[in-house]
């Protein structure tokens, strides 16, 4: 698996730089927006990531509550930060879009708020875990990601009914999009995947070894400096898990 | 073994006479959304049409940060003397521990909206256009739904750093959808521009759903040490 990490790491710089050229160069400019609408290329995959990653985030949240599993607790943390991170790159790029074709930055449209919530639940989690020391963490964690996922959906109602701006989904949805833009979009997409693969897989990696690191500097605190266990450390230590 | 609600009603008759006794959170609730009401009222200083416009959002926003002062003293005040391990090990089940303290913060916000209430009318010169009784299950729907995510989250709060500021931080991303439906019925009743029905009807779903998920979910909150 290790060696598998710098191949996939120069296939997703290929691929990159291949969807940048495609969505700069060879798409063609939108007739009425202009090269602002070459945004769409980096707006919408990073959207996409983005609602994926919060998934990744909910189904690990809910193995490990049912099973208790430390890497599924692992793999819910590398989700939710990756996930913030291209879901900021979705608040950021899309007011960019929204000011000279809309006229303004912001709306409170439907999906723009729902993105925006979105991104506040996930922020709280991250605020949560970074705030919240004992070993329950995971626990309280896990049941605040299932809150968030229940309140999207309402969110998304409550918006909905109020107002909503934000252009169709052009992909499914009644719109229509030119084949090359679409072939674009589809580039771009599969190269954001490869990057966020990319970065969960090293961020989950690090996320393992300190946590490894963590328990083998709580083992070495009970056993002393000499390795002899100190007379508290020898009813507890068999408790206590020890180094992987 | 006593039954499931005769445990929940002697937690609930306990708090409210300890609240009873001392008022301090609802002196302390009583007072901050007073202050909420003068400052909201000479910073827009809006005329009548105005007033019945943004009154929703003001008052909901008023309770909103008042209820946290009872949200965040409800476990707090158990962690003295060890009484939420003496919960933890009790053979009680843990939602009749829940229920009580949601229904005690329930009250204790309700009784200061119904404190509140006159005071805002007087400040904003409300008068009602639309249909007021609907105000009624608006304010019930609505301080159930902030108080029972509260009193969850003040639960899961209560292990972390600073966490009294951790409360606002979980509770307001999740509330946004309660809080939207109770200021937009607010003023859809108060200026009687078209029917409140729908916004009624998600807040009867936001209690159902969250209801049901801190009672499906409280156990391992309360367990976690």
């Amino acid at each position: 698996m290790k060696r598998l990490f710098p191949i996939l790491a120069v296939l997703t710089a290929l691929l990159l730089t291949y969807a940048l050229y495609q969505a700069l160069v060879v798409a063609p400019t939108e007739r009425t927006m202009g090269d602002v609408q070459r945004i769409f290329y980096y707006h919408v995959p990073s959207a996409w990531t983005a609602f994926l990653l919060f998934f990744v985030n909910l189904v690990a949240s809910v193995v490990y509550l049912v099973w208790r599993n430390p890497k599924a607790d692992a793999l819910a943390v590398v989700a939710a930060e990756v996930g913030v991170i291209f879901c900021t790159v979705v608040l950021v790029t899309g007011p960019i879009w929204a000011r000279p074709v809309w006229g303004i930055w912001w709306t409170w449209d439907v999906r723009l708020t729902t993105t925006l919530v979105l991104w506040l639940i996930y922020v709280s989690y991250l605020v949560l875990r970074r705030f919240s020391d004992s070993s329950q963490t995971p626990k309280l964690a896990a049941v605040l990601a299932i809150f968030g996922a229940l309140d999207v959906p309402l969110v998304y109602f409550s918006i909905w009914f109020f107002r909503t701006q934000h252009p169709q989904p052009v992909i499914g949805g009644g719109g229509s999009i030119d084949p090359r833009m679409l072939h674009v979009l589809l580039i771009n997409w599969l190269a954001f995947s490869c990057f966020a693969v990319l970065v969960c897989w090293w961020r989950y990696r690090l996320e393992r070894l300190q946590r490894e690191v963590e328990e083998a500097q709580a083992l070495e605190s009970l056993l002393g400096p000499g390795g002899v266990p100190s007379q508290s450390a020898r009813v507890k230590a068999p408790l206590g898990r020890g180094p992987q | 073994m006593k039954s499931f609600w005769s445990i929940t009603l002697a937690t609930l008759s306990k708090d409210i006479r300890l609240e009873w006794r001392s008022k301090d959170a609802l002196n302390a609730m009583l007072f901050f959304s007073l202050l909420v009401v003068v400052i909201f009222s000479f910073s827009f200083d809006p005329n009548a049409e105005e007033s019945r416009q943004i009154a929703g959002g003001l008052v909901w926003v008023a309770f909103l940060f008042s209820a946290v002062v009872a949200l965040n003293q409800t476990w707090a005040r158990e962690l003295r003397n060890q009484v939420l391990d003496a919960y933890r090990v009790s053979p009680a089940p843990a939602n009749s521990l829940f229920i009580a303290k949601a229904m005690g913060n329930f009250l204790l916000v309700s009784l200061l909206e119904a404190l509140m209430a006159p005071l805002f009318t007087i400040f904003y010169n409300l008068r009602v256009l639309g249909p007021g009784w609907q105000l009624i299950p608006v304010a019930v729907l609505g301080t159930w739904a902030l108080v029972v995510n509260g009193t969850f989250f003040a639960a899961v709060s209560l292990r972390t750093r600073s966490r009294e500021i951790m409360l606002p931080l979980l509770l307001f991303p999740i509330s946004i959808p309660a809080i939207q439906s109770m200021v937009e019925a607010t003023r859809i009743i108060l200026t009687g521009d078209g029917s409140a029905r729908f916004w009624i009807v998600l807040l009867l779903t936001y209690d159902v759903v969250f209801t049901t998920a801190c009672l499906g979910l409280f156990e391992t909150v309360l367990q976690a040490e």
